[in-house]
């Protein structure tokens, strides 16, 4: 009888110390996600603030509170192109939007087709264009910049700036294998196949009936397109000097071509610095929208394609 | 010949004759691939034997002059370094600074989502905030944080209240080249994250619960079950990471305004093709720098071929 009290005794110790060493452990990774999570904010957080306080304000002191300043600083920001022409904001907002827009379009449409010839078809060369696109996908851009904006300069099509932005990302191997991914698991050939039997042409069954089972996939590449692009400041830079005619010079500065330029200038002069926050704000906010209302499909969408588990 | 034979050889001709659209289907990817990325690939293959410049006004070339580009890109200069090794030294440590955490970190967050010990609460929550900064535009953020780490910005404004001297940030070369590996953490551990996340909720659940039936502490059951397991996608994590460690640009550039300071030392091996193609516009140079780059990228991602065709077959 001793010997088994002993032995409850014994056990609910172990569940006690179990407890409380779990009750530990979950303190410990609160306290370390936490962490990470003010690390991640806290410059967005900062930018917020200093973007709504004056410049006086700014070389005053350091604040966690807002200011009442935020129009005044849009204004001046908005502006700036009346001092700087390279500067135009909304020209950067509509160069950078027409440019995602289109590489976004035009990358997932034509993944998609690239995707759903390999996917339906059986043809010699299959395997062997799937093992290519598999192979270079990692491969950069840039490693064939210099040929690039060689090629579009001597051809000419310096002005078509915007082409030969949005053209390339018709071959996107990257959207491409997601695409397969996603056509693997929802797309049975059996749908081709009896869409064949109703008469309709291949193309037709592709624009008609595969496009939109393959929504959701799109949605996501879309997105993850869109944002690349937007982001993209290597190779629109170099293009961007390719531009001779002098009325177009500074028309077809992109985003991150105007945040560089920007920084270059505040090496040797004083900026008002609540403009400077507000610019920077302005070129990364409709990014930060997107992803408050779309976070869910992204990232949900950030491992579903190459390494599903 | 049968009856049958010949009733397959029209199934197989028909079949045949709709597998014509996946070469059409091709069509436009094979042309854009060619004209935008194959033609200027050979263009600037051919450029990095030549001697090929803009002197003055005008470009000289290109006029072929075999492996002088190559030979120059590796001559040591006027102090005896040799440029190319500094920047990728630079661009190495950088890189490591930044991906070790990011790689360690992300497997530590991975391991708690995922632990049903644990059950942490407010996963979208995190997984939302740790992937943002993977989506801001990475000038707009190096900007940002050269602002706030600036002379007169937040950081040195704490620094000053509390009585310490103003510590101009971009001027050390430690902590020009932590910022730079900061930023790069905090964009990419987000991803790593959710990557090795996947990662391990594809592991054969059976195995922890035969694990913890033995009595494995969690410790064990990391360091015998999960990490082995999950090495695949770890390695496939890591030459991903060094694939985007080659492509350092936006981040040093704009935080250092092209010029890598202090002295060069955050100065990126893509910030000097930039300065070749963009700036100095010696094509010649540029070409012989880019084909290193490509060749570097290629085996990197002969890895990751691997890692995608193995999971294919497996």
């Amino acid at each position: 009888m001793a010997a088994y009290n002993n032995k409850v005794k014994d056990m609910s110790k172990e569940n006690v110390r179990a407890r409380l060493m779990l009750f530990i452990s979950r303190f410990v990774v609160y306290f370390i996600l936490a962490f990470l999570t003010i690390l991640c904010l806290f410059s967005f957080y900062l930018l917020i603030i200093n973007a709504s306080r004056s410049n006086s304000e700014l070389q005053a002191g350091f604040t966690l509170i807002p200011s009442g300043h935020f129009w005044e600083n849009l204004k001046n920001a908005w502006f700036i192109d009346q001092t700087y022409n390279a500067l135009s904001i909304g020209r950067g907002l509509l160069n950078s939007l027409i440019i995602s827009s289109g590489v976004a379009l035009l990358s997932c449409y034509f993944s998609a087709l690239t995707a759903y010839a390999i996917h339906v078809y059986d043809f010699k060369l299959k395997n062997a264009a799937f093992v290519f696109i598999l192979a270079i996908m990692m491969i950069p851009t840039q490693v064939s910049s210099l040929g690039y904006i060689q090629l579009v300069g001597d051809l000419g099509l310096g002005n078509w700036f915007y082409f030969s932005m949005i053209i390339p990302s018709i071959a996107a191997p990257v959207v491409f294998f997601y695409m397969k991914q996603y056509m693997d698991s929802v797309l049975p050939l059996e749908i081709v196949e009896s869409a064949r039997v109703d008469g309709s042409g291949e193309f037709m069954t592709f624009n008609r009936i595969v496009l939109p089972i393959m929504k959701p996939a799109m949605a996501v590449q879309a997105i993850f397109q869109f944002v690349g692009s937007w982001n993209n400041y290597f190779t629109p830079a170099l293009l961007a000097t390719k531009v001779t005619d002098v009325n177009m010079k500074d028309g077809v500065n992109t985003l991150p071509i105007m945040i560089a330029y920007l920084r270059s200038m505040q090496n040797s002069k004083d900026f008002d610095l609540g403009l400077v926050y507000m610019f920077i704000l302005l070129a990364i906010l409709p990014v930060i929208v997107i992803y408050l209302v779309l976070s869910k499909a992204i990232v949900g969408g950030v491992t579903s394609g190459a390494v599903k588990g | 010949m049968s009856k049958d034979a010949k009733k397959i050889k029209i199934k197989r001709g028909k079949v045949v004759s709709y597998n014509k659209w996946g070469y059409i289907f091709l069509i436009p990817f094979l042309i854009v691939f060619l004209c935008c990325v194959i033609i200027p690939q050979v263009m600037t293959f051919y450029y990095s034997f030549c001697d090929y410049y803009k002197s003055g006004l005008k470009i000289v070339g290109p006029t072929w002059v075999g492996f002088k580009n190559y030979g120059d890109l590796f001559a040591p200069s006027a102090g005896g370094i040799i440029q190319f090794f500094k920047y990728l030294g630079n661009t190495l440590i950088m890189w490591i600074m930044g991906a070790v955490p990011q790689i360690l970190i992300a497997l530590l967050l991975a391991v708690f989502f995922t632990s049903y010990r644990l059950n942490i609460k407010g996963q979208r929550f995190f997984k939302t905030v740790i992937y943002m900064p993977n989506l801001i535009m990475a000038s707009a953020f190096a900007m940002l944080f050269y602002n706030i780490f600036s002379n007169v910005g937040p950081v040195n404004q704490i620094l000053n209240s509390m009585g310490i001297d103003t510590v101009d940030f971009l001027f050390i070369t430690v902590s020009s080249r932590s910022l730079v590996a900061l930023m790069n953490f905090l964009m990419w551990f987000g991803n790593s994250t959710l990557v090795l996340m996947s990662g391990i909720m594809g592991i054969d659940a059976s195995l922890f619960e035969a694990a913890s039936i033995d009595g494995a502490s969690s410790l064990k059951v990391f360091f015998k079950v999960t990490l082995p397991l999950l090495k695949p996608i770890l390695i496939y994590c890591v030459i991903t990471a060094m694939i985007g460690g080659i492509q350092m640009y936006d981040v040093p550039q704009v935080l250092t305004a092209g010029n890598g300071s202090p002295n060069e030392t955050s100065y990126t091996l893509m910030m000097w093709l930039q300065r070749f193609i963009g700036e100095s516009k010696n094509y010649g140079m540029g070409g012989a720098l880019s084909m290193v780059l490509f060749i570097v990228s290629v085996v990197l991602s002969l890895f990751v071929f691997r890692f995608l065709v193995k999971k294919k077959e497996g």
